[in-house]
């Protein structure tokens, strides 16, 4: 983890309520897809935690749904610089998706599996990637998957756009050797009642620190309790009990 | 440059800056930050009798100025924090630990306290009679006089290292608890502990916190903090480590001034994993520029 502060290149609406953040500062090259930074924004106590989705010579990309009172805020900022923690949590693990990899990403689950999406082609894998959204008005990145060379699913809950249904309703007829995922707990509930393989899933849980000390976002695995801030937010699927 | 190293019950500290229990976990972590050897002392978390897996998350949730937590004292058990948890921060820490301690009847208090304080590398016994997670322990301790000071006696019978009883502002007189502490032997009062509070989620009309309620801490329990370590600082005759809110230099001097003999650190350890460092560095140049040249000088110093 490093503390810097980083100057505010972009910040742009790309979708309903989903905006581009582009940051420039010091350390950015050194982070791993799945890790996260926690953002400090006047005048809230806590800081925002919110995942990597792409690194370009000191130029951090992130991807973020405006929610709540701080990721609103945070859409207002068009400069200006922003105090962040770095290379939080501890990321996907490249090394065991064999040839094929699915990336399974639902709305703003979706961003880490890009910077995810670009290591695996530059390890010759070939990528499969589900998206999935409630409408069509929601989606973004899809052009970004494709340009890396990926195959990409859309679906729409409303069956606005792509195929209706879930990102589970797209899984079945997939072929993979490996997968990872990110999303809304329903979701990754689904995909983990649906996989075929061994895969990896990114939590998301309501977070003090960010870094492990406050002991907030624990949860329970098979092997007894781990912090989502700092032994995940990755879990193997094999570790993952789910709570009631 | 004006000098801040203090005296707490004999012990010498380089400076007054403590990490607080539950915000620092065992103190190696942060010493990938920098190095904690530059504090005047660590509290570590919580240390339970037997391992302790807390309550469900979520366990956070943000207010305004500070947070809400529910950990519930998760922690890995005495005898782990003694095998596993002391080797590894003995590493990185050189100085006397302040070692948080708290149970569920007298007889764990004092099994726990008399187990940790045989260790060479603890040197102060924090005993917490003031975590509102949990039922059945910790602020039942601290809600009445006279298990207050019988918890302190027990404790003060198995240790060799001076005992502070850390308070819960959660009562009626803060005062009548601190004097029953001092009756039972304390060394000293530490306070205070977090306030209890409550937010709900106004969509799914549920408790953000899954335990309901939770302890409230950060810079909007400054003034309540300050207020009763004033309070017990003027009528106990026993050092008092004054915490509750504390985010910069200026808050430590406050502290002080309303008769800390030293403060700890805790939520802001949180939003700024460096403010106990940063507020070691302030601290002499604030004091220069106040006047001051010892901090002793201002412990009780509000006139």
């Amino acid at each position: 983890m490093k503390q810097g502060i980083f100057e505010i290149k972009e910040n742009k609406q790309i979708a309903l309520n989903t905006y581009r953040l582009k940051l420039k500062g010091e350390g950015s090259n050194d982070l791993k897809p799945g890790q996260f930074v926690n953002i400090k924004l006047e005048p809230y106590f806590l800081r925002r935690p919110i995942s990597i989705c792409d690194v370009n010579d000191d130029v951090l990309t992130l991807i973020y749904k405006a929610v709540g009172d701080g990721t609103k805020t945070l859409s207002k900022m068009k400069e200006g610089s922003l105090d962040l923690l770095i290379g939080l949590g501890n990321g996907y693990d490249l090394s065991k998706s064999e040839g094929k990899p699915l990336l399974i990403g639902g709305g703003a689950g979706i961003p880490p599996l890009y910077f995810l999406a670009k290591q695996l082609r530059d390890q010759g894998k070939k990528v499969s990637v589900i998206l999935g959204f409630n409408k069509k008005e929601e989606i973004f990145m899809e052009e970004d998957f494709k340009a890396l060379g990926c195959k990409v699913i859309v679906t729409t809950a409303d069956g606005s756009y792509g195929i209706k249904g879930f990102v589970s309703d797209a899984m079945k007829d997939m072929d993979y050797t490996y997968f990872y995922t990110c999303g809304p707990l329903p979701m990754l509930k689904a995909v983990y009642g649906l996989c075929r393989t061994e895969g990896e899933f990114s939590f998301e849980e309501r977070m003090g620190c960010g870094f492990g000390a406050c002991m907030g976002c624990s949860i329970k695995v098979k092997d007894g309790y781990k912090r989502v801030c700092k032994e995940g937010p990755v879990f193997e699927r094999k570790e993952i009990l789910w709570q009631e | 440059m004006a000098r801040i190293d203090v005296d707490l019950c004999g012990v010498h500290l380089d400076n007054p800056v403590i990490p607080a229990s539950g915000t620092f976990g065992y103190g190696y972590e942060f010493a990938d930050l920098y190095d904690i050897d530059v504090l005047g002392s660590l509290a570590f978390k919580t240390t339970t009798l037997n391992p302790r897996y807390g309550n469900p998350v979520p366990r956070i949730a943000e207010t305004a100025s500070g947070m809400l937590n529910a950990i519930g004292l998760q922690n890995p058990g005495v005898d782990k924090v003694i095998d596993e948890e002391l080797p590894k921060l003995r590493n990185c820490f050189h100085k006397p630990i302040v070692a948080n301690i708290s149970g569920f009847s007298i007889d764990e208090y004092k099994e726990v306290a008399s187990r940790i304080s045989k260790e060479d590398q603890i040197g102060f016994i924090e005993v917490n009679v003031s975590c509102p997670n949990v039922s059945g322990g910790g602020i039942h301790f601290g809600s009445d006089p006279t298990l207050a000071k019988e918890v302190t006696k027990a404790v003060k019978e198995v240790s060799d290292k001076p005992v502070f009883i850390k308070l819960s502002p959660n009562v009626t007189d803060i005062v009548s608890i601190a004097k029953a502490c001092e009756e039972g032997g304390a060394d000293g009062i530490s306070l205070i502990n977090t306030l209890i509070g409550m937010r709900i989620d106004i969509r799914r009309r549920t408790p953000i916190i899954k335990n309901v309620t939770g302890g409230l801490s950060g810079p909007a329990i400054f003034p309540v903090a300050l207020r009763m370590v004033y309070q017990v600082a003027h009528n106990v005759n026993i050092p008092v480590i004054g915490l509750g809110g504390i985010s910069k230099a200026e808050d430590v001097v406050e502290m002080m001034l309303a008769g800390a003999s030293a403060v700890e650190i805790g939520a802001a350890n949180f939003t700024d994993p460096f403010i106990c460092k940063k507020i070691i560095e302030e601290l002499p140049g604030l004091l220069d520029s106040l006047g001051v040249r010892d901090i002793k000088e201002i412990i009780g110093g509000c006139k």
